[in-house]
């Protein structure tokens, strides 16, 4: 019996060394190239040349002569994405809470809405935005990314929360209610405490989508003033014009990555529960 | 729908010429249906009110676009010169669907689809079970793991696999140079079969936690006394897998494999960054972007666009009706 449980546990420790190689090396690599002197870039290794890392690639997008271009592509993925993501759920909340709770003709249509736009070409709605955003003046604008952002965001914000929602207990309210509760104070008390984890989880989900959108955001942007972090990466350009970005664009790939293994390591349960929610209770 | 506008009384006893006689006799009769039709009008409304927003929203981002692609894709119109803006008709699908560049585009992406659909099944399936049965110890590391290539941006992914193998920046080639065909020389992004590789190896890496998960919720719905009642019986772990465990996710697989077939379909953002095309790699997301965000081309890529979409469209319609996947059952229908 002590055998074989050593024995499992063996092969369990080998099996976690296995997955945490598949899911950590590429991120491990790019770090290591952030790392890389110009110079060193070539060296075919791994790592840095011993006693040649260097941090410059960091200072050179944070403080040096990248620093405008990154720093303010950083402050529009953040805020685009941030309001992109609280505008889905903040409707994904209204419309999951109708769909979870209330009885009324069309709940499979909007459902059924929700689905076509999540395998909707993001390609094709980026042409004819890009004419009409050019026409109207929203192209290059925070409003101009924001709006197409929501529908990436506002389909699966809505299938998880509804989701969510169907499993919460809501006679709750109503026992809340017998006791003499108001129906507001029915709602604050009994419900919200239950209701706000699936809100906050959907939150991240639709957060990081935004965060990683590309499409949009070279196709609607030119400039600084709304290009967001994944679509300056593909315009970079070298310190010099001799100079490959790559040292450059690893590092701010890392920055941007943080925030992403941050959110994972806090709340991978809530992640995890979250995009496997409606198939698998609780 | 029936949104804001109340309907039209329907109920009878609400007309002012009923007789007072009746209406006394059966108010308590009558009442409870009336107020709970009234209720359930309330309710509706209040439905359409809450859901309303988001289903306006969802459409205007989405249907309207198309609709305007459509449109302008009857056109020929270059935004370079508005002024020679000309209706051709189908005349834009006929110079697309004759060209062998739209005809070489869709094999690529059909070839990257299948392959990579078919790769993250086996190694989703493989890393659902790991964590379905993974020790109550390790679980929140595997999880923590997987979940980092879910999160990490597509173009961060595209960078990392693009140095890693990038001739001169790259490791790849010092690190498996015993291998035939690999040696310090080899271009893996000037080729269409090595840059293919490099580009689904990544795309596999990024989307291959989301399949995992969606088959780990699929393997949570298989009942355990069935697995343990064919342990019993003797049966192995492969007939175990095959009679038992698949058959009863066949749900979870088909909804799992539709959405990454779909997805993969739309697949940009590693191709743009490694090759932007070159070298026989360009998708059919690349193929629209060219035509209408880099040459500005309107009309044709707009024709693109709604063609792209159509193929969506027909591979969702094939997957449901012909194999039956059920998205809406298994995708938060019962929860």
């Amino acid at each position: 019996m002590t055998n074989s449980s050593t024995k499992n546990k063996v092969l369990w420790a080998i099996v976690t060394v296995l997955v945490l190689l598949y899911a950590l090396f590429p991120v491990a690599s790019i770090l290591a190239t952030s790392f890389k002197a110009p110079s060193d870039l070539t060296s075919g290794t791994f790592l840095p040349t011993s006693g040649q890392a260097t941090t410059s690639n960091y200072e050179q997008i944070l403080v040096g002569n990248a620093q405008g271009l990154f720093l303010s592509a950083l402050r529009n993925s953040i805020g685009i994405s941030l309001i992109a993501t609280f505008i889905a759920v903040v409707l994904a909340t209204l419309c999951a809470y109708a769909i979870a709770r209330l009885d009324f003709p069309g709940k499979g249509l909007v459902l059924t809405t929700a689905l076509a736009v999540s395998i909707f070409p993001v390609i094709s709605i980026v042409t004819p935005l890009f004419n009409l955003w050019r026409t109207i003046g929203l192209y290059d604008t925070w409003l101009g990314l924001i709006i197409p952002y929501l529908s990436l965001t506002l389909p699966i914000s809505i299938w998880t929360l509804a989701a969510f929602f169907r499993q919460i207990p809501w006679e709750l309210e109503q026992a809340a209610q017998v006791d003499g509760a108001t129906s507001w104070q029915a709602f604050r008390k009994a419900i919200v405490p239950l209701a706000a984890p699936g809100v906050f989880t959907t939150a991240i989900i639709a957060f990081f989508i935004a965060w990683n959108d590309f499409v949009y955001g070279i196709s609607l942007t030119s400039t600084e003033t709304a290009r967001p972090v994944p679509a300056a990466l593909a315009f970079f350009t070298g310190a010099s014009q001799f100079e490959a970005p790559t040292g450059a664009i690893s590092a701010a790939a890392i920055i941007v990555t943080i925030p992403v293994v941050l959110l994972v390591l806090l709340f991978q349960r809530q992640i995890v529960s979250g995009l496997t929610s409606g198939a698998v209770k609780g | 729908m029936t949104s804001a506008v109340p309907a039209p009384p329907a109920n009878p006893t609400s007309s002012p010429d009923s007789t007072p006689s009746v209406e006394t006799r059966s108010t308590p009769g009558k009442k409870a249906p009336k107020q709970y039709s009234e209720r359930a009008r309330a309710e509706r409304r209040l439905g359409w009110l809450l859901a309303g927003p988001a289903f306006v929203v969802m459409l205007l981002v989405t249907l309207y676009p198309i609709l305007q692609a459509t449109y302008e894709s009857l056109f020929q119109f270059r935004l370079t010169a508005p002024d020679e803006r000309q209706f051709v008709g189908l005349g834009n699908y006929g110079v697309i669907l004759t060209d062998s560049v739209w005809w070489r585009d869709l094999g690529t992406t059909l070839l990257i689809t299948v392959i990579t659909v078919a790769v993250e099944l086996v190694l989703g399936f493989a890393l659902a079970l790991v964590m379905n049965k993974a020790l109550k110890s390790v679980r929140g590391v595997l999880r923590t793991a997987i979940l980092v290539p879910y999160g990490i941006i597509t173009v961060v992914s595209a960078f990392a696999w693009f140095y890693a193998f990038d001739i001169n920046s790259g490791y790849v080639n010092s690190w498996f140079d015993w291998l035939p065909g690999i040696d310090e020389n080899l271009n893996w992004f000037a080729q269409t079969g090595t840059a293919l590789f490099v580009i689904m190896a990544s795309e596999i890496w990024k989307t291959t936690p989301f399949i995992s998960l969606l088959l780990l919720a699929g393997l949570a719905q298989v009942p355990d006394e069935l697995s343990e009642a064919a342990k019993v019986d003797g049966a192995t772990w492969w007939e175990q897998m095959r009679k038992v465990i698949i058959p009863n996710m066949k749900a979870a697989i088909m909804v799992a494999v539709l959405f990454r077939a779909l997805d993969a379909f739309r697949i940009f953002d590693n191709v743009f960054i490694m090759t932007n095309g070159a070298y026989g790699t360009e998708v059919l997301s690349l193929l629209a972007y060219r035509q209408s965000i880099s040459r500005l081309e309107i009309g044709l890529g707009s024709a693109v666009s709604v063609l792209l979409f159509l193929c969506v469209l027909i591979i969702s319609f094939v997957a449901i009706k012909l194999f039956k996947v059920d998205l809406a059952g298994t995708q938060g229908g019962k929860g």
